[in-house]
């Protein structure tokens, strides 16, 4: 029997700012993951990851990354994709600069 | 130091051209990611968690003011005003976007200075001992022959995909500060009656499967170097497995086969290759020679020193741990540490790096080094100078006297930067330098070694440290393990996992109870850390690690 399917989003990193990007519902590009689309089906997730993987001169690397559901949207598991949502630990760089400006 | 020459220039000037068509033909998007990654890694532009990551070469860690000054300049202009030196003597930048990076190896070109084979299955930068040229201990300065074997691999036509990454270090000192077992190639120069020649050797490496370095020849002469070099990486490119990306490094090669089997395979192929080098080489490496001959070095009184020495306490400290012997009278080589307490380790800001720019100038005879344990070194630096330096090292916040003990902390970026890493390493470091600092026991534990990796990879080089510690997820949690008894000098040793492993919060606590078993156990206050445990064995400090398992025995 194979795994129960657990809930994805997908994220890649951007070509040009090489900043994490997430793909919300609507087909864009977010920078937040709580604005990414929670998939919660296992076909669906193959699909928008081929529309991720489709899009070579806006994304790199597309991936279907653990979440969950939260109060604000989708919050990632995982240790890995917590720090992919803010940025190191050694200095306020990356996306939590960007939220204190 | 070595001066680019009209062929070089061009060469680089070319390779930078190529680059930037190919940046412009990604983002057109002509070429595909695929297509692209391998030609950016070879260019040193790696795309890690946050951002693109560039890695710059600084060739056996050698640079002049002018290369760091531009380190400072393009680290400002197109990233977050610093740098980040690594174990292999190279700088890092986090923050670059992938358009600006033809503009900053263009810049960086001007001064000498570039990016080549920093990634990608190739023979990386030849890493050298820090203090070569300087230190008292030196047969020959080790940097001509390792400058020969930067122009001999970069861009050799037969060696741009091997079967995996091709490391090689080379120390010019008995007393080895170069690694060279835990590389891929090791190359320590040593004499045979009046004749200087390499004991060289083969398939060390840390990374998942720690091994150190057998002896493939234990004295060859210096003028056979480069087709015996040849010999070797082209005997691994044949021999190496290419079915198994963690089967596939020299280390591997050597181990499956033996080292007699591929000794006798490399000498084979000595015989031919030999045969195919003129000489020209021996030409090259006397015009490089020329180039790094010593600086005049002066006579002067160090009564400067001396004073500064018994007035100043802050001084003394520094000079007691920061400074080494250097083989001219009356200079010293001079270490500065980029491990203040608290900040990450083998960083520099763009200030900083200007100051160290500006003393190398004025008292430095214009050389820099950067050492595998990412501090910054003045190898030449006359007695009567150093009050002068130490001061104005402490304006920018680069005084900190702690070369050699518990702050002075290899750390790869970890998971804070790289995508490969499992836990993170720079905040495991930061904490364990405030700790120490704030118990007042830095100075009391001595010397001792502490290298922190975030992953199996080993970039933070933990299976040599006196204490070890790897960064591991374990079921989505950061787990770290502690290694014992690991040395990275001439009596290399691979140190012994310790048992489980702690979480994230627990290992400042357990390195505090395994650092008061060894201040309660030492027969005396010289005898450092690596002394008791090889003296005590690991049972001692095991049972201060896991102290409930040591009650539960009892």
């Amino acid at each position: 029997m194979s795994r129960r399917f657990t809930p994805k989003v997908v994220t890649a990193n951007d070509l040009l700012e090489g900043d994490v990007i997430y793909l919300t519902a609507d087909d864009r590009w977010s920078r937040a993951h709580h604005e990414a689309e929670l998939i919660e089906d296992e076909a669906h997730a193959q699909l928008r990851l081929l529309f991720a993987s489709g899009q070579p001169a806006r994304v790199v690397g597309a991936y279907l990354a653990e979440a969950k559901a939260g109060p604000d949207g989708p919050e990632p598991t995982h240790f890995r994709e917590a720090f992919r949502t803010r940025g190191p630990s050694n200095y306020p760089h990356g996306k939590q600069e960007a939220a204190n400006v | 130091m070595y001066d680019y020459n009209a062929f070089d220039r061009a060469f680089l000037a070319e390779r930078n051209a190529q680059f930037r068509s190919q940046v412009e033909r990604r983002i057109d998007g002509s070429l595909t990611e695929e297509e692209f990654r391998p030609l950016r890694l070879m260019n040193g532009l790696y795309l890690q968690l946050h951002a693109y990551m560039l890695r710059i070469c600084i060739p056996y860690g050698t640079l002049n003011p002018g290369q760091m000054r531009r380190f400072a300049e393009v680290a400002e202009r197109w990233d977050k005003g610093y740098g980040h030196f690594t174990t292999r003597q190279n700088i890092q930048l986090n923050w670059p976007k992938l358009k600006d990076v033809p503009d900053i190896l263009d810049s960086l070109g001007e001064v000498g200075i570039h990016a080549i084979q920093t990634s990608g299955n190739t023979i990386r930068n030849t890493t050298a001992d820090h203090f070569a040229g300087a230190a008292a201990d030196e047969i020959e300065d080790p940097r001509p022959v390792a400058e020969l074997i930067r122009q001999w691999s970069t861009d050799h036509a037969e060696f741009q995909f091997l079967p995996r990454k091709f490391k090689i270090a080379i120390t010019g000192s008995p007393n080895d500060r170069a690694v060279t077992r835990a590389h891929d190639i090791g190359l320590r120069m040593v004499r045979r009656g009046a004749e200087v020649g390499f004991e060289v050797l083969v398939g060390g490496g840390l990374g998942r499967t720690p091994m150190l370095g057998a002896v493939i020849r234990d004295f060859l002469p210096k003028a056979d170097l480069l087709p015996y070099l040849e010999a070797i990486v082209s005997t691994y490119n044949v021999m190496g497995r290419r079915d198994n990306k963690y089967k596939a490094r020299i280390k591997i090669t050597v181990f499956e086969n033996g080292i007699d089997v591929f000794k006798a395979a490399v000498e084979e192929r000595f015989v031919e290759t030999r045969a195919q080098f003129s000489g020209v080489d021996q030409q090259i490496l006397t015009e490089i020679e020329a180039q790094f001959t010593p600086p005049a070095f002066r006579n002067a009184p160090t009564e400067a020193f001396d004073a500064a020495l018994a007035s100043d306490p802050v001084f003394r400290a520094w000079a007691d741990t920061n400074l080494a012997e250097h083989r001219a009278p009356g200079y010293a080589i001079v270490t500065v540490s980029l491990k203040a307490h608290g900040e990450t380790p083998g960083d520099a800001s763009s200030a900083q790096m200007r100051l160290l720019a500006d003393l190398a100038e004025r008292y430095g005879h214009d050389e820099l080094r950067i050492s595998h344990e990412q501090n910054v070194i003045l190898p030449h630096v006359h007695k009567s100078d150093l009050p002068a330096i130490h001061a104005a090292l402490a304006g920018e916040g680069l005084a900190t006297a702690n070369v050699g003990l518990i702050s002075d902390i290899i750390a790869c970026p970890g998971m804070d930067y790289c995508a490969l890493a499992t836990a993170r390493s720079i905040p495991v470091a930061q904490e364990l330098a405030t700790h120490f600092r704030d118990i007042g026991l830095e100075q009391e534990i001595g010397a001792l070694k502490i290298k922190i990796s975030g992953c199996i990879n080993a970039c933070g080089h933990h299976h040599v440290g006196h204490i070890g510690i790897l960064g591991l997820d374990r079921a989505g949690v950061e787990n770290y393990q502690i290694t014992l008894g690991g040395d990275h000098t001439e009596t290399a040793a691979i140190g012994e996992r310790a048992g489980p492993g702690f979480a994230y919060d627990q290992v400042v606590p357990a390195i505090e109870r395994l650092l008061r078993a060894y201040l309660a156990q030492r027969d005396a206050p010289t005898e450092s850390f690596i002394d008791a445990f090889r003296r005590l064995g690991p049972a001692p400090f095991k049972a201060a690690l896991y102290p409930e398992e040591a009650r539960d025995a009892a």
